[in-house]
C-alpha cells in the first residue's frame, strides 16, 4: 500500500522506536502532524522551536537515545538554529524535521521560505532536502544512523509540503551503506600497547576524561577500573561530570578555567595525560603552550580531528572509549608493576595540593545567602540522584563544583555553546523521558528569562520540573569578569526588572517558592520535592558571589586566581 | 606548504558548499578548486589547492573526511602525482609582436584559438610553473584578460609491468 510522505516520517518514526518528539506546527508541516494525530507517538507542544530542540537534547543526553523535534519552515526552522548549534558542539545526537515550502518554489521567496539546509550546514553533523518521496524513508534511516553513531550529532531533514503530500510505496530499509561516513569503534592494538608502555613508563599520571566517556556505553565503568586498577588519578571536563563518582578518593574534580587547584596542579605538573574522550577545548587548557607542559599525551577519540587538533599528541588511539579502555586495561595489567607504590608519592604530592587549597565558601549565619550553599543542600536533600541541567553562567560552574555527579548522563549542560536558556527545556525533556526520576533546571535569573515560556508546557503535560533560581539580580558570569578584568565597570550586567519568579510560576499554574535566608534553604527545598508538579523556587543570593578558582581567559593554568 | 588535495565526492546537490562553507568556517585557504564529474556520473571529483603548516593539512584533511558526502581523501602532495592546469589569455597582438608571440607559444607548447585584428587568445596547458612562467613573457605584451582553471591532478599509476629482477 503507498502512503503519504507525512504517513511515511511517522511510520519511519515508529520504526526508529521513537515515542515521544517535541515541536510546534505550522503551515508547511501541518500533513506530518495530520498523520501524527492518530499515531501511538506523544507529541509535547512545545511554546518556541528553541526549546523543542533543547528538550529533544535534553531528552537525548538524558537516555542516550536520538532525540527528535518537529517544526515548520522559515521562522518554525530558523528558531531551531541556536539548539542545532548547541548539540552540535557537545556531540549530541538529535534528528529535526524541518516544514518548507514545496519543491517548485523553492527558491523563489516563498511564504515563510528559508535556506535551513544552507543556514544549518555549519551547525549540524549532516543534513538533507529530500525532494522525492520515494526517497524519504532511506532518508530518514540515514539521519538516525548518522546522529546517533561515531561521534554523534544533530541532523536536519528539510521536508517540502509537496514531498509529504506525495505518495509511495513504504518500506523502512534494514540497513544503512553510506560510501563516504564509516566511524571507527575498534581501537588499534598497536596503538594500545603503545600507549601501555608509555604508562607504565610515567611517575606522574593523570587522567584527563571528557563527555566521549558518557556518550560511549559502560566506558565509565572501564574508566574506574583504569584508575583504580593502576592508581592513577581522574580529573573531568565539564562534559565529562558523571563519567567518574563525584565522591572518589582518585578525583580530582573538573579541570580548566574554574577547576579546582589539585586537578589543574596536578595537570601542570603530570608527565603523562591520558585524554579520553575529550577535545582539548581552551576552557580547559588555557594558553595551549603550556598546558601540561611536562607530559606526554595519550588520546582516545573516536573522531580523528578532535585528535592533534589544538594539542600535539604522542600516541593517539582512534575509537570509542570503551573498546580502547577495556584494551588498555588489559594491555596494562599485563604490565608486571606494582602500581599503587610507583604512584604513591604522586598521590600524597595531590594530596598536599588539596590541603593548600580546596572549594569553599563561607555562609554566614543569618546572613546573605550564598549559591554554593544553595548547591551544597540540593544535593544533600537529592543525595545526589537527580538528574540535574544547568543554564550558563556562575550557576552552571557552581553546579559543577559543587554538585558532585556520580553516574553518566545525569548532568545536562551546554558547554561548548553555552547557550543561555537551555537548561529549562532540556530538563523538560529530561523529564517527559524519565517521569518517576527527580530533574532539577539550576538557574540563573538571567538565563532562564529565555526560555521562561516553556512553564506553560511543563505544566500542561505535568512535567514537574524543579527549578532553582540563583537570583543574584545580575548577568551574573559577566558581571564577574568585568568586576575582575574591567575594572568594576558593570556595563548593561544589573538585571534589575526581573519578574517575581513566584507569581509568575503561579501565574502559569505552577508553584513558586523562593528562600532569602540560609536557615530557609532545607526547608524550602523538601517543600519542593515533595510536589509533584513543576516548582519555580527563587533562591535570593548574595549578588556579587564570584566563581573561584578562576583562570583567566587565554591564560596558563598556572595563573589561577584563587581567593 | 602547498597541498594538492583530491576529493571523490557524491554527485548530489550541496556538496560543494559543504566543502567551501568547511574552509570558510574554520579560516582554512583555498587556493584553486575544480569540480567535475567522474566517468561514474555518481561520482564527482574535486581537485583543491590549499595551504597551510603540517597541523593544518592535517586537520583540512580530517574535517573532510568528515563530511558525509564526501568518499575519499588523497593527499596527492605526499604520493607521485601529475598535475595539470589550463590557462586561455587574451594577449593584444600588435602587427611587429605578432611573430614573437607565436615563436613564445610555440615554445610553450601553446596554441592560439582565437584571432582578432588586435588580440590573440592563447590556451596554454602545464603545471603551475610553466604557467607562471609563460603568463610573465606574455605580460610584456600586455594581457588583456586571463581565465585559469585551477589545478586538475591524478596520482601517477604504478608500473604495468614489472622488470624482472625487481622486488
Ligand atoms: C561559562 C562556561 C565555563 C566553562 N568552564 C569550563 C571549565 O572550567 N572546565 C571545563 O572542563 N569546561 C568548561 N566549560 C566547557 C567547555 O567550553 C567545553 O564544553 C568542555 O570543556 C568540552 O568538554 P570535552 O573536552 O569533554 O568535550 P566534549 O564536547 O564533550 O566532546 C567529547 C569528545 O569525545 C569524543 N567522543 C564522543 N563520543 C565518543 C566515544 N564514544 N568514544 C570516544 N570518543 C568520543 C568526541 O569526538 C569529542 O572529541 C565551560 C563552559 C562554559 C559555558
Ligand atoms: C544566549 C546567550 N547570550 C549571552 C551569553 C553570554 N553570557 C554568558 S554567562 C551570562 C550571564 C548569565 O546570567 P544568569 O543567567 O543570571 O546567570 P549567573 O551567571 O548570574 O549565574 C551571559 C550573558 C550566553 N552565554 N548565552
Amino acid at each position: 500500500m503507498k502512503l503519504t510522505g507525512a504517513q511515511i516520517v511517522i511510520q519511519s518514526l515508529i520504526k526508529e522506536g521513537v515515542n515521544i518528539i517535541f515541536g510546534l506546527p505550522g503551515g508547511a508541516i501541518i500533513d506530518v502532524y495530520d498523520a501524527l494525530y492518530d499515531s501511538p507517538i506523544k507529541h509535547i507542544l512545545v511554546r518556541h522551536e528553541q526549546a523543542a530542540i533543547h528538550a529533544a537534547d535534553g531528552y537525548a543526553r538524558a537516555t542516550g537515545r536520538v532525540g527528535v523535534a518537529m517544526v515548520t519552515s522559515g521562522p518554525g526552522a530558523t528558531n531551531t538554529v541556536t539548539g542545532l548549534a548547541t548539540a552540535y558542539m557537545d556531540s549530541i545526537p538529535i534528528v529535526v524535521f524541518t516544514g518548507q515550502v514545496p519543491t517548485k518554489l523553492i527558491g523563489n521567496d516563498a511564504f515563510q521560505e528559508a535556506d535551513i539546509v544552507g543556514i544549518t550546514r555549519p551547525c549540524t553533523k549532516h543534513n538533507f532536502l529530500v525532494k522525492d518521496v520515494n526517497e524519504l524513508a532511506k532518508t530518514i534511516k540515514e539521519a538516525f544512523y548518522i546522529a546517533g553513531s561515531g561521534r554523534p550529532g544533530p541532523v536536519l531533514i528539510d521536508l517540502p509540503k509537496d514531498v509529504q503530500q506525495a505518495k509511495a510505496e513504504f518500506e523502512y530499509p534494514k540497513e544503512v551503506r553510506l560510501a563516504g561516513y564509516n566511524p571507527k569503534y575498534k581501537a588499534h592494538i598497536g596503538q594500545v600497547k603503545k600507549a601501555a608502555q608509555l604508562i607504565a613508563s610515567a611517575r606522574r599520571p593523570v587522567i584527563y576524561a571528557g563527555g566521549g566517556v558518557i556518550y560511549s556505553k559502560g566506558a565509565n565503568e572501564e574508566l574506574r577500573r583504569l584508575a583504580e586498577g593502576f592508581s592513577m588519578p581522574v580529573t573531568n571536563t565539564l562534559m565529562g561530570l558523571g563519567g567518574f563518582p563525584g565522591d572518589h578518593p582518585l578525583w580530582l574534580g573538573m579541570l580548566g578555567m574554574h577547576g579546582t587547584y589539585r586537578a589543574n596542579m596536578a595537570v601542570i605538573h603530570c608527565d603523562v595525560l591520558i585524554g579520553i574522550g575529550a577535545r582539548f577545548d581552551d576552557r580547559v587548557t588555557g594558553k595551549l603552550e603550556e598546558f601540561a607542559p611536562d607530559a606526554k599525551i595519550v588520546h582516545i577519540d573516536i573522531d580523528p580531528a578532535s585528535i592533534s587538533k589544538n594539542v600535539i599528541v604522542d600516541v593517539p588511539i582512534v575509537g570509542d572509549c570503551r573498546d580502547a579502555l577495556l584494551k588498555l586495561n588489559q594491555a596494562l595489567s599485563n604490565i608486571n608493576i606494582d602500581w599503587e607504590d610507583k604512584h604513591r608519592d604522586w598521590l600524597e604530592q595531590i594530596e598536599e595540593w588539596k590541603k593548600e587549597h580546596v572549594l569553599s565558601y563561607s555562609q554566614p549565619e543569618g546572613g546573605p545567602l550564598k549559591p554554593q550553599y544553595v548547591i551544597e543542600k540540593l544535593y544533600e536533600l537529592t543525595k545526589g540522584k537527580a538528574i540535574v541541567s544547568t543554564e550558563v553562567g556562575q550557576n552552571q560552574m557552581w553546579t559543577a563544583q559543587y554538585y558532585k555527579f556520580d553516574r553518566p548522563r545525569t548532568f545536562l549542560t551546554s558547554g561548548g555553546l553555552g547557550t543561555m536558556g537551555y537548561g529549562f527545556p532540556a530538563a523538560i525533556g529530561a523529564q517527559a523521558a524519565f517521569p518517576e526520576k527527580l530533574v532539577i533546571d539550576i538557574a540563573g535569573d538571567g538565563s532562564i528569562q529565555m526560555n521562561i515560556q516553556e512553564l506553560a508546557t511543563a505544566v500542561s503535560y505535568r512535567l514537574p520540573v524543579k527549578v532553582a533560581i540563583l537570583n543574584n539580580g545580575y548577568l551574573g558570569m559577566v558581571r564577574q569578569w568585568q568586576q575582575l578584568f574591567y575594572r568594576g565597570r558593570y556595563s548593561q550586567t544589573s538585571l534589575e526588572y526581573s519578574p517575581d519568579f513566584v507569581k509568575l510560576a503561579e501565574a502559569y499554574g505552577a508553584v513558586g517558592l523562593r528562600a532569602t535566608k540560609p536557615d530557609e534553604v532545607e526547608a524550602t527545598i523538601k517543600d519542593a520535592l515533595s510536589k509533584d508538579v513543576p516548582v519555580f523556587i527563587d533562591f535570593v543570593i548574595e549578588r556579587e558571589e564570584n566563581v573561584y578558582p578562576m583562570v583567566p581567559a587565554g591564560a596558563p593554568l598556572s595563573h589561577m586566581l584563587l581567593v | 606548504m602547498r597541498h594538492t588535495i583530491s576529493l571523490l565526492v557524491e554527485n548530489i546537490p550541496g556538496v560543494l558548499a559543504r566543502v567551501a562553507g568547511l574552509f570558510s568556517g574554520r579560516g582554512f585557504n583555498i587556493e584553486s578548486l575544480c569540480v567535475a564529474e567522474t566517468i561514474d556520473p555518481k561520482i564527482s571529483r574535486i581537485t583543491l589547492v590549499t595551504n597551510g603548516d603540517e597541523q593544518i593539512i592535517e586537520q583540512i584533511k580530517k574535517q573532510l573526511n568528515k563530511l558525509i558526502n564526501i568518499i575519499k581523501v588523497v593527499d596527492l602532495s605526499e604520493i607521485e602525482s601529475v598535475e595539470r592546469e589550463m590557462a586561455l589569455i587574451k594577449v593584444r597582438a600588435a602587427p611587429e609582436h605578432r611573430a614573437e608571440i607565436l615563436r613564445i607559444v610555440d615554445i610553450f607548447r601553446g596554441k592560439v584559438v582565437d584571432v582578432s585584428p588586435d588580440y590573440y587568445t592563447v590556451e596554454i596547458t602545464g603545471d603551475a610553473n610553466k604557467l607562471q612562467a609563460f603568463i610573465e613573457l606574455l605580460r610584456h605584451f600586455r594581457i588583456k584578460e586571463i581565465a585559469r582553471t585551477g589545478t586538475v591532478a591524478l596520482p601517477r599509476a604504478r608500473k604495468a609491468f614489472k622488470e624482472k629482477g625487481e622486488e
